[in-house]
């Protein structure tokens, strides 16, 4: 045995030797990105249950992957060209699942899930069997707040557009504003699954930062007045509504677009497991050990797609800017309706509410609630905003959904 | 329906980039289309609210008739519920003094939400 030989062999095919290839130094970079992911989800706490699981994969596909030649290194845990190739029409291999797992690796086979859009609703599943809708029973008016939050939707598709984005990408990019990660990965896997891996994490990254971005928006659209306001208690929720509702609401929802049945169906499925009474058991394992297999497999798949070469470019500082600008534009819509309703009311809703009609639930009911005891410390709007704050899984929800039905 | 109207307000071909003329009827109708699919839901919601608010109200009605109406069918004054027999028998104690015991008892009594004196208590013991 030759060891000098040996020796050159282990280095060349070492990532180490990758890093001073051509466009190695991204992947370098790109470690980087995951360790200061990693410590905003591991110290700041930022989503940690998908943060973490995102940016290790995010750390696992740059260790392992170089692209040489155009194509993945033959040790790489994700292969982007297979992805190029399963969605090109030109290609052999379009559409084709069995080359995936062929010749795919650990991470190419767990983004199948992704790809069929199968853990994005099944995190719906779980989140339909946490969620109570009373709140929302209670004072349907809430609804109307839950579709104001989702002007910054609308506001970053227009803006990606005028920023030179196809019309997929720019629908992918806009649904940051809806504040519902498993929704963002849904849309942006069928439209623009180039751009998983920057809309996944500024999805993320947003909704952590809620309580960052919020309130400034709430100080400056509200007068103390206003946000002193004290609401009346809801009335109290039959057992009866709370399971019709699931029923209605998928009928309802699904026969007007029926691009939003996945999402919406397994909403109020594991709503309807919740409320029933008679399946106690499926409810449970929906919210706990499914909801946590799916949130394992969906951080790490969805971090997979930050491959160096495609993650580190302009087009991921515009989405992050357009991100940021849909979530304060989401805000303020859900605050100036909250205002309109509260004049139209005689002062009996207070505006803060409205801000919590993006749907990252409940960190945004939690702000409107923080907020509102700011002002008055008798306060409690926590379950007034729960309202517009579930009303707001289901707008992002008819969001997605229309943005489907004209895009897809 | 909805979704050839929301083909039409967008006459653009998936994956290609489109004018801002579009991009903005684009965004102006999806606005409206999920202000108009929530405001439906909330239509259909509160129907069904004030349905099961007009039931409530007409049980609670007929409750407090029924409850009116009792004092003068019963003219003579409602016997007093008979009241459980006193002490039976007596607790065991290991290990409980009888202050912690009293105060135990008082406490499942409390939260079974009956007396104190229709609890028939065999034995008390400290689990170490």
């Amino acid at each position: 045995m030759d060891v000098l030989e040996t020796l050159q062999r282990l280095w060349n095919d070492s990532g180490f030797a990758s890093f001073l290839a051509d466009g190695g130094w991204k992947n370098l970079v790109m470690i980087g990105i995951a360790c200061v992911l990693l410590y905003l989800g591991i110290v700041k706490k930022f989503e940690p249950l998908l943060l973490v699981g995102i940016a290790f994969g995010c750390l696992l596909v740059n260790v392992s992957n170089f692209f040489i030649d155009g194509s993945s290194s033959a040790d790489a845990l994700y292969h982007p060209e297979l992805w190029d190739a399963f969605l090109d029409h030109d290609s052999p291999f379009y559409h084709s699942y069995g080359n995936i797992m062929a010749n795919g690796g650990f991470l190419d086979i767990l983004y199948i899930g992704v790809k069929a859009g199968l853990y994005p609703s099944l995190i719906f599943l779980g989140v339909g069997a946490m969620t109570d809708f009373g709140p929302l029973i209670a004072d349907p008016k809430s609804l109307l707040l839950g579709a104001a939050a989702q002007l910054g939707v609308f506001l970053a598709f227009f803006g990606a557009v005028c920023l030179g984005f196809t019309g997929n990408q720019a629908a992918s990019i806009g649904i940051i504003g809806g504040a519902d990660g498993p929704t963002a990965i849904f849309l942006t896997t069928r439209l623009a699954p180039e751009l998983l891996g920057p809309i996944a994490i500024a999805a993320y990254s947003y909704m952590a930062l809620i309580p960052m971005i919020q309130p400034f928006f709430m100080r400056l659209l509200t007068s103390e007045k206003e946000r002193a306001i004290k609401m009346e208690q809801n009335r109290e929720v039959t057992k009866t509504e709370k399971i019709i509702f699931p029923i209605i609401v998928s009928i309802f929802i699904i026969l007007l677009l029926p691009s939003t049945a996945p999402l919406i169906g397994c909403l109020m499925l594991g709503n309807l497991w919740r409320e029933c009474g008679v399946t106690a058991r499926l409810s449970d394992t929906v919210q706990n050990a499914l909801m946590n297999i799916v949130t394992v497999f969906l951080g790490i798949s969805v971090g997979a797609t930050t491959v160096a070469s495609r993650f580190l470019s302009l087009e991921t500082i515009k989405i992050v800017i357009l991100g940021l600008t849909a979530f304060c534009f989401s805000t303020i819509g859900g605050l100036l309706v909250g205002k309109l309703m509260c004049k139209l009311s005689g002062g009996k809703i207070n505006p803060l509410i409205g801000s919590a009609g993006v749907s990252a639930v409940p960190m945004a009911a939690r702000v409107s609630q923080i907020e509102g005891q700011k002002a008055n410390p008798s306060n409690f709007l926590l379950m007034h905003a729960m309202g517009p704050n579930v009303a707001g899984v289901i707008g992002s929800a008819i969001a997605a959904g229309f943005l489907l039905a004209v895009f897809q | 329906m909805l979704n050839e109207l929301t083909l039409a307000a967008a006459s653009v071909a998936s994956g290609e980039k489109i004018n801002i003329g579009d991009a903005a009827v684009t965004a102006v109708f999806g606005y409206a289309v999920v202000f108009v699919g929530l405001i439906s839901l909330m239509i259909v919601i509160s129907i069904i609210g004030a349905i099961f608010k007009s039931k409530d109200a007409k049980a609670a009605a007929a409750k407090a008739a029924e409850e009116a109406s009792k004092p003068a069918e019963n003219a003579a004054p409602a016997e007093a519920p008979k009241l459980a027999p006193g002490s039976a028998g007596h607790v065991k104690l290991f290990d409980v003094p009888d202050k912690e015991a009293a105060m135990i008892m008082a406490i499942v009594a409390d939260k079974m939400q009956k007396p104190l004196n229709e609890l028939h208590f065999i034995s008390i013991k400290e689990v170490k």
